[in-house]
């Protein structure tokens, strides 16, 4: 279960600069810069079983969300509620070092997602096999293509079997066949009760795996609903009349 | 999912950190015993050649490596683990997990060079001619001291240096600083009397009297001076384990 009510994330805008000196002059000055809200006022439901689209353009604060949900930054304002486990895909890659072989990554991944060590071994036949990168689990990471990567982040989330999966935007990277394998995962996942939260530009595969969609633009709630009924008024709304502007 | 394995989780980081610095490496682990011997040699040199020193110098060197051991772990341990939470921003910001096991980790990776350096320290004992004795019991308890204080001393300092990148920099020169302030080229006895409560107060310190008294001087360190080094690693620690919680929540905002 996931329930957002009226969350707010700010962020200030520093440049990304983190020195004394900045400090000291914000300090002095006592005047602070106006903050960015990366979300806005946001507020929805997901019970078990279901699963959300989350569309928007660059900047919608979409990955944001994800963070939140999965306990990575905390948001100032609101409450959210998060109820079994979460595994989250964030970006490719992420969590897996270029200088560790496939098989010491998956192994790292599997401990910072709280598995023991003994459900890591039991599960790892498992995630190679649905990886199908047995012949390069030897190698170091930095020799992978990011199909491959993608592969191996995908099929360590998925096999933990986490009560909530989050997934932005990793499927643009894989074949055609993998991707049928991993929404046919997607679908017996979703079976089981389990909870996915999906951010994607291609909205044919929204349309296929998720059930409600919630649309994000400068971090606020456009549309939040039926996920064909969201994903159709945003492909409307997307024809040219669209700006994407970033802060 | 909730009763996380703490330690399948610091050991997976330990060896992390541990084959990204030595899979390119020919010498491997070896690399942690040159540093000591070459500051080793050097001082010996100086302090027994150009500028002899009341400690003698049949034995200066061993007296030396006495403190360099864990001085070297104290001065490397504090330096990488200060940068440990900014260098894996990437875990930090896509996975969820405690976020204290990053500088832990760090930590706990330089103990390995720590073990080295110790059997390194015990060899040069030995050869020099200084027994074993039923004191060595204390070595355990006041090198897993000073452990537990650079943990604490990591966790103040990794927190700190995500907000403010300059801490690294303050630690850098806190490094050099300590090297004087450590007693490792003199010894006890040539220390003022009003200066040796803060020596005393100085768990590096403490740990280096504590090492040679065991190791060279065959006797129990003092009472007060083991009372005094477990005060203040223990509160150093709580003291990091306090401010780290406070400041990881915005780590992910910072990074």
């Amino acid at each position: 279960m996931i329930e957002f009510r009226s969350v707010t994330k700010s962020y200030q805008r520093s440049g990304g600069r983190q020195i004394l000196r900045h400090a000291l002059m914000s300090f002095f000055r006592r005047r602070q810069p106006e903050p960015f809200h990366a979300l806005n006022n946001v507020s929805f439901h997901l019970t078990p079983g279901k699963s959300l689209a989350v569309i928007g353009p660059n900047g919608a604060g979409k990955s944001t969300l994800l963070s939140v949900v999965a306990g990575i930054v905390w948001p100032e304002q609101g409450t959210v509620t998060v109820e079994g486990s979460v595994a989250a895909l964030l970006e490719l890659g992420s969590g897996f070092h270029p200088d560790l072989t496939g098989a010491e990554n998956l192994r790292l991944n599997a401990a910072l997602l709280g598995l023991t060590r003994a459900r890591t071994l039991e599960l790892t036949g498992s995630i190679v096999d649905f990886s199908g990168l047995r012949d390069v689990m030897d190698e170091p990471l930095r020799t992978y293509s990011t199909g491959m990567m993608m592969r191996l982040a995908f099929s360590v989330a998925v096999n933990m079997e986490p009560d909530i999966l989050l997934i932005d935007e990793v499927f643009a990277v894989g074949d055609q066949d993998f991707q049928a394998k991993c929404i046919e995962r997607i679908r017996r996942f979703r079976l089981d009760g389990r909870t996915l939260i999906c951010v994607s530009h291609d909205t044919d595969i929204l349309l296929r795996m998720c059930d409600e969609g919630l649309w994000l633009d400068h971090g606020a709630v456009v549309r939040y609903g039926d996920v064909a009924e969201v994903v159709h008024a945003y492909r409307d709304a997307g024809s040219g009349k669209m700006s994407v502007s970033f802060p | 999912m909730r009763n996380r394995n703490y330690i399948f989780l610091l050991s997976n980081l330990v060896l992390k950190d541990f084959r990204i610095r030595y899979r390119n490496m020919s010498l491997g682990i070896l690399w942690s015993l040159v540093n000591p011997l070459v500051m080793m040699g050097v001082l010996t040199f100086v302090f027994t050649k150009i500028r002899p020193n009341d400690i003698g110098p049949h034995n200066y060197a061993v007296f030396v490596l006495c403190a360099l051991v864990p001085f070297n772990f104290y001065t490397i341990a504090f330096a990488t683990g200060t940068t440990s939470v900014i260098e894996n921003y990437h875990l930090i910001k896509r996975v969820r997990f405690p976020r204290e096991v990053i500088p832990v980790a760090s930590v706990l990776s330089n103990c390995l060079h720590f073990l080295v350096q110790i059997a390194l320290l015990i060899g040069f004992v030995l050869a020099f001619g200084y027994g074993m004795n039923r004191y060595w019991l204390w070595l355990p308890v006041v090198w897993g001291l000073e452990i537990a204080f650079v943990c604490g001393l990591t966790l103040i300092s990794s927190s700190l240096d995500v907000y403010l990148r300059d801490v690294r920099y303050v630690v850098e020169s806190s490094n050099l600083v300590m090297f004087w302030l450590v007693p490792i080229f003199y010894s006890f006895g040539s220390i003022p009397k009003q200066f040796e409560l803060v020596y005393n107060l100085n768990p590096i310190s403490a740990v280096v009297f504590a090492s040679r008294n065991v190791l060279l001087e065959g006797r129990s360190p003092a009472a007060s001076l083991l009372w005094n080094l477990a005060a203040v690693s223990l509160a150093v620690l709580a003291l990091g384990m306090l401010v780290f919680g406070r400041l990881k929540r915005r780590f992910a905002d910072y990074l």
